[in-house]
């Protein structure tokens, strides 16, 4: 449709281009996942892990958004509802207009095709039976291409993520170091020419050499065919590094999101300026002398009420422990580009005050 | 050796070879690694996986596996411990050198309270009472900034978070004072809110006990927060050492200079990162020369023929590359 009314020269038009530029490639509302805890004699449920909570964002055709928090904040559970490798408990996920796993929009199925995703364990995540060719080939297969075409494309993947296809076609996972085994996770993603790839910690196991490499080959993956990555991690230069828009999550909650220019230098919430104070410095002049935080993160099984960042906020006050923030503008200076950045916090000055600053 | 005029060294390590060799494999993991430490004083090693910094550390705790080759000296309080026999190098394990790890749930025992393994490691080497030992275990909670100490003291690993078990560890290798902590990647586990927590404690409980510290890590970051020195590791090799300084603003080897500039920050965005072509050698068969030659973009036939020059300055710092020595010889 987009196709017919506007044809920009610059931007090559993708066939599978249903909602046209302005629809989000991905639409997250309300998302929640709450894992029973049981335990006891009778297996009963005592608890409940509040994994994701009400998480809502969109990603846009193009971009890349970077999800950062620490563990156990929900950003893995996440990408694995977004999948449905894990059922949600509320929530919906549009995937360019059309509404994931309903009658009239798009089959689960069908979404996997245009979504794919790229785990963190390069090795548990191929199958040591399989060579690399097969493991890529696989899908496609599945999906009704002959077995040669699906070979063929599978070589043809393994030189476009910097793997020469006669060397290591026919090797298992075990004879590849973990870079190369990432590429053909990669690869693999890649297999069913997917619109969007979630890359859940995928270069959180690599040595700093090979994690450069593997970046910017995403980078030029992303060009090449034109992708939509959402990128988790918890390595705040990395994802400073690769996205366009930033989502920070703290115990399954969003608490602040927003163009990384702006979330980067004007952090607003005191876990995001606290998060960054956190960051070594490259710099042995200016060394971190104070604490940013105390404590770790507290349990998922039990978060706090209202606000969850509150039993470490500096600034808590009584309103935290009683209304849950919602995701608002700042109420205290202006967002830097044209998407908003917004923060869940109640207080404007705990939104003001000045973060640490690093090099 | 000269009788001491200034400050002793707490620890010196002299050509410290590690091979392990079983049937058919001969892995050459340490080949011939010198530094020495000044007790308060911090040397970061910093490496890659695989290039060898955590088989030093246990090689100088003698953790290592019996076919394992190891020589060279390692000099603590004037004596050799890899001369020892071994109840003797058990005797120092804990009191004179101690060792932290990066997993502290499976480095600590999961069936004993914290305070009973650390009191059970003072009862062992001082062969104080169990109460003394409690009341000792107690002391080093709070040292190590754990809150509600007293309660924590009976709380079994599994019970504890992250950082806290980090702490609980670090404590426990404090137990009877050593001269020297080695540190083998304690932070990296650890979610970056609790890993500089962890860090500014090693700092400050340094300069209170005036331990030396070695600090294995790959992360560059890391390593400019916690050290004074830092000795950069290839294929079992210091390819160079300097000051923190030296290292991070005047990198003279091919191999630190690409380490650092392919680390990632936020300044490099949109920038396609300048990387390090291919992966490390195999230890099995290791190049002659420079192991780092076949990735470095200034090698030469010089690179690859025997020894290769090593480039002192002043202040200590060494560079082992071809390349630096013909640069501070014009």
């Amino acid at each position: 449709m987009s196709a017919a009314l506007s044809t920009p020269a610059s931007t090559p038009v993708d066939p599978r281009d249903r909602g046209g530029p302005a629809q989000p490639m991905l639409l997250v509302e309300d998302l929640r996942k709450h894992f029973p805890v049981r335990g006891g004699l009778l297996n009963r449920q005592v608890a409940t892990v509040q994994a994701v909570d009400d998480v809502s964002f969109s990603v846009r055709k193009g971009e890349t958004l970077g999800i950062v928090g620490e563990s156990g904040c929900g950003k893995s559970t996440t990408a694995r509802l977004l999948m449905r490798l894990v059922e949600p408990d509320a929530g919906l996920v549009t995937f360019d207009g059309d509404t994931v796993g309903v009658p009239h929009g798009i089959s689960i199925n069908e979404m996997r095709r245009q979504m794919q995703m790229v785990f963190q364990d390069s090795y548990s995540s191929l199958n040591p039976r399989m060579t690399v060719s097969e493991s890529i080939a696989y899908a496609p297969y599945m999906h009704g291409l002959p077995a040669r075409q699906a070979h063929e494309r599978a070589e043809a993947l393994l030189g476009q993520v910097g793997l020469n296809p006669r060397t290591y076609a026919r090797r298992y996972p075990h004879e590849l170091s973990g870079g190369q085994r990432q590429r053909v996770n990669i690869a693999r993603a890649l297999a069913l020419e997917p619109r969007m790839v979630i890359l859940d910690e995928a270069v959180a196991a690599l040595d700093k050499s090979v994690e450069a490499q593997v970046l910017n080959l995403l980078g030029d993956l992303k060009a090449r065919f034109n992708l939509t990555y959402l990128f988790i991690s918890h390595d705040l230069n990395v994802v400073e590094y690769i996205s366009d828009r930033v989502l920070v999550m703290y115990l399954g909650r969003v608490v602040e999101t927003g163009p990384v220019e702006s979330i980067y230098s004007h952090p607003r919430h005191p876990y995001t300026r606290a998060l960054f104070a956190s960051k070594p410095t490259l710099d042995p002049d200016r060394r971190t002398t104070e604490m940013p935080l105390t404590g770790d993160p507290p349990n998922p099984i039990n978060p706090p009420s209202g606000c969850r960042f509150r039993t470490r906020c500096a600034f808590a006050q009584a309103i935290c422990a009683e209304k849950v923030p919602p995701l608002e503008a700042p109420l205290y200076g202006e967002g830097i580009g044209d998407s908003p950045h917004l923060v869940a916090c109640h207080l404007p000055e705990a939104q003001a005050a000045m973060g640490v600053h690093h090099a | 050796m000269l009788d001491a005029t200034v400050t002793e060294d707490a620890l010196r390590v002299e050509d410290l070879t590690v091979r392990f060799v079983r049937r058919n494999t001969d892995v050459a993991a340490v080949n011939g690694c010198a530094f020495s430490l000044k007790p308060g004083e911090t040397l970061t090693i910093l490496g890659e996986s695989g290039s060898g910094k955590s088989v030093t550390l246990k090689a100088m705790m003698g953790l290592l596996p019996d076919y394992s080759r190891i020589s060279g000296k390692v000099m603590l309080n004037g004596d050799d411990i890899l001369s020892m026999p071994r109840a003797a190098q058990a005797k120092l394990r804990g009191r004179a050198i101690s060792m932290i790890f990066q997993e502290p749930m499976s480095a600590l025992d999961p069936v004993y309270t914290i305070g009973h393994q650390i009191s059970e490691t003072i009862i062992q080497h001082e062969g104080v009472d169990k109460v003394t030992a409690w009341k000792r275990s107690l002391e080093l909670l709070e040292q190590v900034r754990i809150p509600s100490a007293e309660r924590r003291l009976k709380n079994f690993p599994h019970e504890m978070s992250g950082g806290m078990r980090q702490r609980a560890m670090i404590a426990l290798a404090l137990a009877c004072r050593p001269n020297v902590l080695l540190a083998d990647e304690p932070t990296t586990a650890l979610d970056v809110t609790v890993q500089i927590q962890i860090l500014l404690l090693l700092r400050q409980l340094q300069e209170e006990l005036g331990m030396a510290i070695v600090f294995v890590t790959h992360d560059v970051g890391v390593a400019a927060e916690i050290s004074d020195r830092i000795a950069v590791m290839y294929a079992g090799r210091f390819v160079e050492t300097g000051t923190t300084r030296e290292i991070m603003r005047d990198a003279r080897h091919p191999y630190t200079q690409g380490l650092l500039s392919s680390t990632v920050h936020g300044g490099l965005r949109g920038k396609v990162l300048e990387t390090i072509p291919g992966t490390p050698p195999n230890l099995a068969s290791l190049p002659p020369g420079c192991a780092f030659a076949p990735r470095c973009r200034y090698a030469m036939d010089r690179c690859s023929e025997g020894d290769i020059p090593v480039v002192t300055r002043e202040s200590g710092a060494m560079a082992r590359c071809v390349k630096a020595a013909m640069l501070e010889t014009t």
